[in-house]
């Protein structure tokens, strides 16, 4: 089990003034569950992410895996422990193919596992192997490269970051059924997904709702749904008050 | 021939030797001797008669042949200068591999000085490869000063790939080449500097026959208090492409000054250039350690990746 008790963290804002980005949040993630992370952008999601991953350090609150506290671990003990993170926006490496990523993220691959996971994430082995994670990648194939090395690392938790991100509505379909085989009643992996797709949302067992910082609601896809669309639309309503609205 | 652990060690590191091939052209140079030089059915490999070298003919038409020649220098402090002459046939398809290790275990300068001229004639194709690396407890220095020629006749091609792997404390080296009609040009440099070494590397590409074509693609590496220097530059006489690439990761104190050089003559030249000198990203780092990397880990397998 992880568990987040009370993480709270602060960052100097452009203006030179500190912000709260993340107010206590507590969080409880079991195996055999799959969560989704939502909420409008800015919300903290990537930073619950980044906090989890050791990528954040120095955050109040205290966060233990299986009844230990790792929040003392850096990234490669806590790697090492059995989290790993899908980024939002991976980096690029030149010289570095996508098979020896991949490789990089579990050494013991079989080869057949190797591709076939490429495959998963809509990269053909033959074209992909052995091309560069470099600046001649798109968005979208960087995003299924960072997708595929997560889940060739088999790790007992696992956060994806906006996983569709770019990626074509055929692969995003099919990546949620990959997800869906690959962490629902698994008892021994944790799936975290941050995602806005309705679809990955109304596969998920828990849908945690994120806004501002903290934690608004937690609850299945129907009873997240609504609050979503009525959080969007109050949130519009507040950007555009006095403004003209135009019938189209 | 006496071949010693360390002769043998060198000749792996910069060639791949394992041993003496049964087959093929081959001039292994130690110490300012050949010590073992043989010609194939196609392929002469012969001692200049005036000064010291080496004159390699390829008969017009030979294909998927590989001349080894190696230079390693294993006597302390030794100064070894070479001029050596490679003349490719007509429709000829081969592979030259050149390089030169020293080992300097002495408190006084070895030092390597290859004077080279590459002739690829007609439909000819050459990759030509050259490893340099130094090694030695020594504080005496290990130092290259390679000079090389190429002239690339019309509708043939070259591919060069020059490669310092580490150890060398100095080097200079300088590549001239003239591209002629339809003829095209690829030179792929990878460097790697560490320590207070300083290397510094000038590439001149004139391109001189119409469908011509140029490529220089440098990555390098300066760690430490390591100086380099890059000099890169295309001129494009007639309608013709050129690109040059210089990409460098710079560590530590290092200092790193890279200067493409573009100059078109002629309004159907195409010629660019992409320099890029930075760090290793955080980002990066950051990704391989959540693959379980260590810090250390990450960064040889970002530059190793990189110089690959
Ligand atoms: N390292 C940081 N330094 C400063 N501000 C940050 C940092 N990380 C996140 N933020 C800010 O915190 C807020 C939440 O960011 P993030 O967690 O990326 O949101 P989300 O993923 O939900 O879109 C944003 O306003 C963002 O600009
Ligand atoms: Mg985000």
């Amino acid at each position: 089990m992880l568990k987040l008790e009370n993480i709270s963290m602060t960052v100097n804002g452009n203006n030179g003034e500190n912000r709260e980005i993340l107010r206590g949040i507590n969080l409880e993630f079991v195996p055999g569950k799959l969560y989704a992370i939502t909420g409008p952008n800015g919300g903290g999601k990537t930073s619950i992410a980044k906090i989890i991953m050791g990528i954040y350090q120095h955050v109040s609150g205290h966060i233990f895996l299986n009844g230990e506290e790792i929040s003392g671990l850096n990234i490669t003990e806590r790697a090492r422990r059995g989290i790993v993170y899908a980024f939002q926006h991976p980096p690029r490496f030149k010289g570095l193919t996508v098979g020896n990523l991949v490789r990089i993220a579990n050494p013991d691959i079989d080869n057949l596992i190797l591709r076939s996971t490429l495959r998963n994430v809509g990269l053909c082995p033959e074209d992909y192997l052995d091309r560069d994670v470099g600046p001649g990648l798109s968005g979208g194939e960087i995003k299924r490269v960072e997708v595929a090395q997560v889940l060739a690392r088999d790790a007992l938790i696992t956060i994806f970051d906006e996983p569709e991100a770019g990626v074509d509505l055929w692969t995003i379909q099919k990546l949620i059924g990959i997800i869906a085989e690959k962490y629902l009643s698994n008892p021994d992996s944790i799936g975290i997904v941050i995602t806005h797709n309705e679809n990955m949302l109304h596969i998920c067992d828990e849908i945690i709702l994120i806004d501002e910082g903290s934690v608004k609601a937690i609850g299945n896809a129907e009873e997240i749904w609504p609050l979503i669309r009525d959080d969007m639309e109050c949130k519009m309503k507040e950007q555009c008050r006095g403004e003209v609205v135009y019938e189209l | 021939m006496n071949f010693k652990d360390l002769d043998m060690q060198l000749l792996d590191t910069i060639s791949d030797l394992k041993g003496i091939p049964k087959q093929g052209a081959i001039n292994i140079r130690r110490d300012g001797q050949a010590i073992v030089q043989k010609s194939s059915p196609n392929i002469e490999v012969k001692s200049k008669t005036d000064k010291p070298g080496l004159t390699v003919i390829v008969k017009a038409g030979t294909k998927d042949e590989i001349v080894h020649v190696p230079v390693i220098l294993t006597q302390a402090g030794y100064k070894d200068r070479v001029y050596n002459s490679f003349i490719i046939g007509e429709n000829a398809d081969v592979t030259i591999i050149a390089g030169c290790g020293i080992h300097n275990d002495s408190h006084g300068d070895s030092s390597h000085e290859g004077i080279h001229e590459i002739t690829v004639k007609k439909g000819a194709r050459i990759k030509y490869v050259e490893k340099h690396y130094g090694q030695g407890e020594g504080a005496g220095k290990r130092i290259f000063t390679p000079s090389t020629l190429i002239n690339i006749e019309s509708e043939a091609s070259a591919e060069m790939e020059m490669v310092q792997i580490k150890g060398v404390d100095d080097t200079v080296r300088s590549t001239v080449a003239h591209i002629h009609e339809q003829a095209s040009l690829k030179i792929i440099e990878r460097l790697l500097t560490h320590g207070n070494q300083k290397a510094e590397s000038a590439i001149e590409i004139s391109i001189e026959g119409k469908g011509g074509s140029g490529q220089i693609l440098s990555r390098s590496v300066a760690k430490d208090d390591s100086v380099q220097i890059f000099k890169a530059s295309l001129l494009g006489k007639t309608e013709c492409i050129g690109h040059v690439e210089c990409d460098s990761i710079i560590m530590g104190n290092a200092r790193i000054k890279s200067t493409p050089e573009l100059v078109a003559e002629n309004a159907d030249a195409v010629l660019t250039h992409e320099a890029a000198i930075g760090k290793i990203a955080g980002e990066q780092l950051i990704k391989l350690m959540s693959l379980g990397l260590t810090e250390k880990e990450a960064i040889d397998t970002i530059l190793d990746s990189f110089l690959n």
